[in-house]
């Protein structure tokens, strides 16, 4: 190894993948292991919306997640294809206190009225008011997985398809809730998305509709392809999507424009998010192992984040805020 | 404080466990409000939520299984069925939904489920209107508890109608009442205790708050404060000045 240190990250979700760059990035030498092999629909970061929206999380979420998410627009323009159009917040006339509250709790927006949402997006009909993200941006989570994985092979990585050995020293393990034997307050918290399509809807960016019982954002995947997300269950039963979840994604498209009524349903995903009770993500060290786990439905938004943290800790032995037990 | 089902709550605030921003918020929120019930929804979280279930039993207050979301008798009793089951516990806040959009019970349905779950050894907490004939049927039923609305779930209104929550509270004297849905603020918690009512149920004004914990020990604060104050016997309300000094001696009379 010519007394390089070789490390094994396990698992090629969005985690595995991008500690996998940031480490080689870093002058590491690095080899994956997963035995679902490329990155496909096995993995629940497949089925992820892309959206890099920290201020629009920030209105549900912890202050990190503002912090450490902003780092990931960059982050990602320099690997896969990153769309900055921002995003669009729209709430019906009966439901503008949600937007009101929304609005109150995070920032970095722009007060949009229904000229200037229907100059955003001219297929939205009908909203009084919005709020423009316009620093917040996109990407198509499966091209950017692909992209990583192709990067990191190109620069030398090997992906072994099967499950890593035992006793393998210098280990990341990104498992995600495949963790959960040995992370014990890890949960998961189930999530179901549709992929459609409606080429007579134009949407250029990722639009959240606000609704009390039913929100509802779609992310543009580009020549008419949508995808509408997501539902937030407290439930770790992932075997396949409830009518009331499709009935209630289905309902709220239709609610942003009629004509998504005649959408083709492309795709159901169901799937598991990782997440701790604080639902922030966590770097822990036992022994040779690293886990980083727990990306919630905050994955390609807080992966960056989590990759340098996961990079300081193995190369430079520096804790980040993630780190929260170190039993090297 | 009267007892609910033989049990006597150490505090009279319910607390939801929807809708908090994590798992991890919610147990702060409980321990800042010292509610000494936690009511959980089955029908969403059904299945597998055994993790989140477990954080709920490990508040270590009493859990109050609901039915939130059912719109039929059949759901209803088979969600508490499941509940009975993942809680170990003969309690249910019955709730049956009978309009889309303002979440209000349908009061006949209730009537119906409030007995067959009453028949098999439940003992039922209906989530119902401030209806006092409805009232009258859901004890026929079986309940020994009610839980009339304030407003509508989530509105954050308050207690819409107080004629006739105070007519509720003077035609059950003896019954435990509990003020469900529509608290927004504490006031209106503490004004639901200073009318007399047993306790509160919440969830939205404390889960979507922008800092739960606070608004946790807010609703705490003001439910202790109307529950002492409805105790110590409030004065009446009047149209003139009642002076608080003396006045023989001066010449008020002109």
């Amino acid at each position: 190894m010519d007394g390089v240190t070789l490390w094994s990250v396990i698992g090629a979700g969005v985690a595995g993948l991008t500690i996998a760059s940031e480490l080689v990035s870093r002058g590491a030498k690095v080899q994956v292991f997963d035995p679902g092999g490329p990155p496909g629909a096995h993995g629940c970061s497949w089925w992820a919306g892309g959206m890099l929206a920290p201020w629009c999380e920030y209105e549900n979420a912890e202050e990190p997640v503002l912090r450490l998410g902003q780092g990931a627009l960059d982050w990602w323009g320099t690997r896969t294809v990153v769309h900055r159009c921002g995003t669009l917040v729209v709430a019906n006339s009966r439901d503008l206190p949600d937007l009101r509250r929304f609005s109150r709790r995070t920032h970095g927006f722009k007060d949009v009225d229904q000229p200037e949402i229907a100059e955003l997006e001219p297929d939205l009909m009908g909203f009084p008011k919005g709020l423009f993200f316009s620093n917040e941006a996109h990407l198509d989570p499966r091209r950017a997985l692909l992209d990583l994985y192709q990067q990191l092979q190109s620069e030398g990585v090997v992906f072994h398809q099967k499950l890593a050995p035992s006793g393998l020293k210098n280990t990341i393990d990104c498992r995600g809730l495949h963790a959960r034997e040995t992370l014990h307050d890890l949960r998961g918290v189930k999530g179901e998305m549709l992929v459609i399509r409606c080429p007579d809807v134009t949407l250029t960016r990722p639009v959240r509709l606000l609704h009390p019982r039913m929100p509802l954002y779609i992310v543009p995947r580009g020549n008419g392809v949508y995808m509408l997300g997501a539902t937030m269950i407290e439930s770790e039963d992932s075997s396949r999507i409830t009518a009331r979840s499709m009935l209630e994604l289905l309902s709220a498209a239709y609610a942003l424009n009629p004509a998504f009524g005649e959408a083709e349903v492309l795709e159901i995903g169901v799937d598991l998010r990782p997440a701790f009770p604080d639902n922030l993500p966590r770097i822990r060290r036992r022994g040779h192992v690293i886990y980083a786990n727990g990306l919630y439905r905050h994955g390609y938004l807080l992966a960056p984040a989590l990759a340098q943290g996961v990079a300081d800790l193995a190369l430079e032995n520096k804790h980040s805020e993630m780190v929260d037990e170190d039993r090297a | 404080m009267k007892t609910f089902y033989g049990t006597k709550l150490p505090n009279p605030l319910m607390l939801g466990t929807a809708q908090y921003p994590s798992p991890a918020m919610l147990e702060k929120a409980f321990r800042e409000s010292r509610a000494g019930v936690a009511t959980v929804s089955l029908r969403r979280e059904s299945g597998a939520g055994q993790t989140f279930w477990q954080m709920i039993r490990d508040l270590g207050v009493l859990v109050l299984p609901n039915t939130a979301g059912c719109h039929t008798v059949k759901e209803a009793v088979t969600t508490a069925h499941m509940a009975r089951e993942v809680f170990d516990t003969k309690w249910i806040k019955l709730e049956l939904i009978g309009h889309t959009d303002s979440l209000q019970p349908d009061v006949f349905q209730l009537v119906e489920a409030a007995r067959i779950l009453t028949d098999d050894g439940f003992q039922v907490f209906p989530y119902t209107t401030d209806d006092l004939v409805v009232a009258e049927r859901l004890f026929g039923a079986g309940c020994e508890v009610l839980m009339p609305w304030g407003a509508p779930i989530g509105s954050g209104r308050g207690l819409n109608n107080e004629y006739a929550l105070r007519a509720m509270r003077a035609e059950f004297a003896d019954v435990p009442l509990v003020i469900d849905a529509g608290i927004g603020l504490p006031s209106h918690a503490a004004h639901a205790m200073e009318l007399g009512y047993d306790a509160v149920l919440l969830n939205t004004a404390v889960a979507r708050a922008g800092d739960p914990v606070a608004m946790a020990r807010a609703m705490m604060l003001a439910i202790e404060a109307g529950q002492l104050a409805h105790e110590a016997d409030p004065i009446e309300a009047r149209d003139m000045a009642e002076p608080s000094t003396p006045v023989i001696g001066k010449a008020f009379l002109s």
